[in-house]
């Protein structure tokens, strides 16, 4: 790893000078930015270590939203008992994610920033990777191993998938970003700060250098209770989604009233399956429509090379998480 | 990755190390002072040899380091405290866990200084000051839950916070809750007997 210079400011305000001053980036668990920099990836000239700002830390279940301070660990939102009967897939989401050591020190600012975990992206040998180096190419589809990249979101320059899971629970729900910079405050949907690749796979999101992610917020809505994560993996545990959904859901009797889709392991961004939920709408929820809803989400789906399997997959998850969302709708687990 | 990585390492050979824990601050040159410098609010240098102050096993410690040093390596190569191991040096594998304000965490992906004030457990610092062994090496030892034993450290950190947190109930949740710690020579099956061993001698 290079070195780098250091700052550990102990106000948001310092925080966002440090960060212009020394065209640094901002670090807080780590567990990304740190593996990165090891890596040869990303070669900052100044790390600045915001996990001094406690005011960021902590999150609340409000009667009309649930908020999240940026540094609130993984591990207490996943493990908080109250915030599992009032919002079940955020805390699945946040607990099948990582191991328990990675879960005890990345923040959840972070979280919804995690890079790429593409394997061209990640080994430096290959000279191929315009998210890393704009204009030099795409070794994933340049006759690359594709299996795991995106089906959704991608472009002609990049197929890198989105790894995360917590965020697809963020975007199906409608959530919020809240940031501070050197231009003030803003507010920020959850579905706009992501950005497709485009000619632009080295720009990921929206915001602004300098610009610190302070807190998310959820609006509680009756679909929230009866929501689920469901995550298909390579092997069971401590892995990355092969294809995942954050569902939920509001029934009127046996009626779709409300229906929240997104889809993890898929895509090049957090990703909302609208037209899969518009299909449910106004219907009766049965394994029937469930798997409509699923063949739906995949339509505009453009298989790679060895990743066909997601497709299915994809559909069958999608399904299975509505079914269990059905269930808890009703009452059941 | 390696010319690049390394802090300078202390002078003593792994194997003369070994056994002499208890007089590492002193053999070399380690602080044991309480004058820490704390990393200055405006920030270090790349070039700069900042000092970092840790409670490890116990015992206050400052050391000197550099902003790319992590913990992993301020334990291994400035502290001497080798037990704890490198495994992929990428937060994937389990092998540097050590437990930080007693929560586990992979020591490899977290920095030196971002640790500063912390509260470290090694596996030096496990068993008691007599030297009887922690529950739960007698338990990785009776039930042969290792072969080469290099995962095996960070196994048995990872093992005492899963009982800790509540997470051996079953050995579903105990494979679960140990997913962090890989082992390639698959003791896993033992692993998971030595926990529920543990665990079943603390609630009994």
């Amino acid at each position: 790893m290079l070195n780098f210079a250091y700052h550990s400011p102990k106000t948001l305000a310092d925080a966002i000078d440090a960060i212009r001053n020394s065209g640094g980036d901002i670090l807080a668990g780590g567990t990304t930015m740190v593996d990165l920099m090891k890596i040869g990836v990303h070669e900052p000239p100044a790390l600045v270590d915001i996990t001094g700002l406690a005011d960021l830390e902590g999150h609340e279940i409000g009667p009309d939203r649930i908020r999240f301070g940026a540094l609130a660990r993984m591990t207490h939102v996943a493990d908080d008992a109250d915030l599992v009967s009032v919002a079940p897939v955020l805390t699945e989401s946040l607990w099948k994610a990582a191991s328990p050591q990675l879960r005890n020190v990345a923040r959840l600012g972070g979280n919804i920033l995690q890079r790429t975990r593409c394997p061209y992206f990640r080994d430096t040998a290959y000279s191929q990777c315009n998210k890393r180096d704009p204009g030099s190419g795409c070794a994933a589809l340049d006759g690359g191993e594709t299996s795991h990249h995106a089906i959704l979101g991608g472009s002609s320059g990049c197929v890198a998938m989105y790894p995360g899971d917590w965020a697809q629970a963020l975007i199906a729900f409608d959530a919020e970003v809240h940031t501070q910079g050197p231009a003030g405050r803003r507010t920020i949907p959850f579905a706009d700060l992501h950005v497709l690749p485009g000619d632009t796979p080295e720009i990921e999101t929206i915001l602004q250098p300098g610009e610190i992610v302070t807190g998310i917020t959820v609006p509680v809505v009756p679909a929230l209770k009866a929501s689920h994560y469901l995550k298909a993996r390579d092997r069971e545990s401590y892995a990355f989604a092969s294809a995942s959904a954050a569902v939920g859901v509001e029934l009127d009797g046996d009626t779709v009233r409300d229906v929240r889709i997104a889809l993890g392991g898929v895509a090049t961004t957090p990703w909302r399956a609208r037209a899969a939920e518009d299909s449910l709408k106004g219907k009766p929820l049965t394994e029937k429509t469930a798997r409509e809803a699923g063949r739906i989400a995949f339509a505009d789906a453009k298989d790679l090379k060895g990743s066909a399997y997601k497709i299915k997959l994809g559909a069958d998850v999608v399904a299975g998480a509505l079914m269990t969302a059905k269930s808890r709708a009703q009452g059941g687990e | 990755m390696t010319d690049k990585t390394s802090p300078p390492r202390a002078g003593f050979s792994r194997r003369s190390f070994l056994g002499t824990t208890g007089a590492v601050g002193a053999a070399f040159g380690v602080g044991t002072g309480r004058a820490a410098a704390h990393p200055s609010e405006t920030g270090v240098a790349p070039d700069a040899q900042p000092k970092v102050a840790l409670t490890i096993n116990g015992q206050r410690r400052t050391l000197t380091v550099e902003p790319r040093t992590t913990l992993v390596e301020a334990l291994r190569d400035t502290l001497g405290l080798t037990g704890t191991k490198i495994g992929c040096n990428q937060g994937q594998c389990g092998a540097c866990t050590v437990l930080m304000n007693g929560h586990r965490v992979n020591s490899c992906l977290i920095l030196a200084l971002s640790a500063n004030e912390a509260k470290i457990t090694t596996i030096e610092g496990v068993a008691d000051s007599n030297g009887s062994l922690h529950p739960m090496q007698t338990a990785f030892a009776e039930h042969d839950a290792f072969q080469c034993g290099y995962c095996t450290p960070g196994q048995i950190l990872s093992a005492i916070a899963c009982i800790d947190e509540g997470h051996a109930g079953s050995p579903g949740e105990i494979r679960e809750y140990m997913s962090g710690n890989l082992c390639r020579c698959g003791a896993y099956p033992n692993i998971v007997a030595a926990i529920e061993t543990v665990r079943d001698s603390k609630e009994g």
